[in-house]
């Protein structure tokens, strides 16, 4: 069946959770993400899920480490600050392995900021966000379709690396009303969680837990382990989009919203002989390092451009990965508003002389 | 020759972390007692708090988890609606329950989940070296209250199942002591009752255990078991405080 829908992307999110086998939701009210719990509450219901309020983030947070814990698909959704309470447990997950997903439709910050979209969250998703040695699989849809897929995407790598995932939107992509086909569930073969707690019936009981206090250097072991994982999935895991790169003499690097800002500006640029092309991170970490390194090698590139709906935070990994092989631009918007399309347009036509 | 007492099976032969006259080693023995006689230990989670008794699940052969400080009530929520057959069991200190976790503890009271809480009240903080807990005396002396806990100050200790009795949803709530072994019968038979609850799906239970730290009182053993029965009970008395389970008013 292809039947489309149209949908917001806040409900587009659930309905790819459901798709995947997610039948735990636990989640508290914060702007622009409020559809995802409502949404969530009575979809749940009708499928024998479980939705459940709490009474905060950081007890959502816990709530879904019971349900991980359990071996149950599970997920959570905030908007920025109810994400930073989070952090505590994410770290938490991310060192017991267990896997989650956690949707950020992010706002603007610093604080309470604002309820506009922004990306401002991107250094908080993609250098793990909590304390202590760990990453997590930040994904950054831009379409409504695209953020309902990746939720498939992102329970078959939490399962598949017994880590917690972000799925990383913002204000405009949770808002807003485009076309969807429902996906088909994923046929990726998910290692069997046999280290979930159900009780130690005809088996040696199971501990999940973060603390490693002994032998010595157990803990650095265990890091150590955990850092390959992290090295598999950086291998492995790496997704974007190119759009109109072959000939491109200007590379924009833009995720999730600006990226659709930047596509307009590409066309209209392109019409006025500059020719421009974008490099779209889909997972903004492990971020596309090794594609942007090839084209800061080509000749033909002569400059990138970082766009961001922050203050150039994404910016440094472009920066990393170009190596001081070619200039990069920043052009970005912060507290809740989304890039200018003639802003944009004029800064193109800056950077491309 | 008849075998009139042995050790727990849940209990793990295993040698403890906690300084003598602790009542957690107590307290570890009662429960894997009732977890035995019940027959659950192959349906049990614990989930373990940070503090003193992190390591719970070391010592109980039973599947356990951790929770980051006070998060406990909210990781047993999510064990226990996602496996509403399973036994769980939240095993909180002071400060982990009735400090930085008394939200997440109040809301699950409030939602009446389906689990077990056992709340050991020992007063003060032992993992990190004796601070002031939410169920320090007024006048007790620790890390941080040298000149003795000032209410006006640092605030009233927290009598937990007077708060929580204001709750309409708890079925059980009862506090016991282990300072002897009177007591410590009562409270075995306290926490059975809890689990039994539970078995039986009928709501939530809360069990306050109040409990020795002789090191960080800075006191004997023997000296501590006294100070609690003189100093502790006064002000948390031993009491069911709550009594539905089966149908029944509170007492």
């Amino acid at each position: 069946m292809s039947e489309k829908v149209l949908m917001k992307g806040n409900e587009a999110l659930c309905e790819g959770a459901i798709v995947a086998g997610c039948r735990y939701y636990f989640g508290y009210p914060i702007t622009p993400q409020n559809e995802v719990p409502a949404y969530m509450a009575r979809r749940l219901s009708e499928i024998d899920g479980c939705f459940l309020q709490a009474e905060s983030e950081i007890s959502s947070i816990n709530m879904v480490w019971g349900a991980s814990v359990s071996g149950k698909r599970v997920m959570t959704s905030s908007s920025s600050p109810g994400i930073s309470l989070m952090q505590e447990g994410i770290s938490y997950l991310a060192g017991a392995e267990l896997p989650a997903v956690i949707v950020n439709i992010m706002r603007g910050g610093p604080g309470l900021g604002n309820i506009g979209p922004a990306q401002s969250d991107y250094y908080q998703a993609t250098r793990g966000g909590g304390h202590g040695d760990y990453r997590v699989i930040v994904l950054a849809p831009c379409t409504v379709q695209e953020i309902c897929n990746i939720m498939l995407d992102a329970f078959d790598l939490a399962d598949i690396y017994r880590t917690p995932v972000i799925v990383l939107g913002d204000g405009v992509l949770g808002q807003m009303t485009e076309p969807l086909v429902l996906p088909k569930p994923t046929t990726k073969e998910i290692p069997k969680n046999d280290w979930k707690l159900d009780g130690a019936k005809e088996r040696d009981s199971r501990i999940i837990m973060s603390l490693r206090l002994s032998p010595q250097g157990a803990l650095e072991q265990h890091n150590l382990r955990l850092q390959r994982k992290f090295d598999e999935i950086t291998t492995k895991e790496v997704k974007y989009e190119e759009y109109r790169l072959d000939d491109a003499e200007l590379v924009i690097v833009a995720f999730g919203t600006a990226s659709r800002v930047a596509k307009a500006c590409i066309l209209e640029a392109r019409e006025r002989g500059m020719k421009v092309g974008l490099l779209r991170p889909i997972t903004l970490w492990p971020f596309p390092a090794p594609v942007l390194e090839e084209l800061s090698s080509e000749k033909r590139v002569r400059a990138f451009l970082d766009v961001e709906m922050n203050l150039g935070q994404m910016i440094d990994d472009v920066k990393l990965a170009v190596n001081g092989n070619k200039e990069v631009f920043f052009y970005g918007r912060t507290g809740g508003m989304v890039p200018d399309k003639d802003e944009l347009l004029e800064k193109i036509g800056e950077v491309y002389g | 020759m008849k075998a009139v007492y042995k050790k727990p099976r849940t209990l793990r032969d295993t040698r403890m972390h906690y300084c003598p006259g602790c009542g957690h080693s107590i307290i570890h023995k009662i429960l894997s007692q009732n977890i035995d006689e019940l027959g659950i230990r192959e349906r049990t989670i614990i989930v373990a708090p940070v503090g003193c008794s992190v390591l719970i699940y070391n010592y109980l052969d039973c599947d356990g988890t951790e929770a980051a400080h006070g998060r406990a009530a909210a990781v047993a929520t999510g064990i226990k609606r996602a496996q509403p057959d399973r036994i769980v069991i939240s095993y909180q200190g002071d400060g982990d329950l009735a400090a930085i976790g008394i939200a997440e503890t109040i809301h699950a009271a409030n939602r009446g989940e389906k689990f077990s809480v056992i709340f050991v009240n020992n007063a003060i903080y032992g993992m990190t070296g004796g601070q002031m807990a939410p169920t320090t005396l007024a006048g007790q002396f620790t890390k941080t209250t040298p000149f003795g806990r000032d209410p006006e100050q640092a605030g009233q200790p927290l009598q937990m199942c007077e708060l929580l009795n204001q709750l309409v949803l708890p079925v059980y709530i009862e506090r016991v002591s282990v300072h002897n072994v009177k007591n410590i019968i009562r409270a075995k038979k306290a926490i059975k009752k809890a689990l039994q609850y539970q078995i039986d799906g009928t709501g939530y239970s809360f069990v306050e255990v109040l409990s020795m730290c002789p090191t960080n009182w800075g006191m004997t053993p023997q000296a501590s078991a006294g100070w609690l029965e003189e100093q502790m009970i006064p002000y948390y008395p031993l009491a069911v405080f709550r009594d539905r389970g089966k149908g029944g008013e509170s007492k």
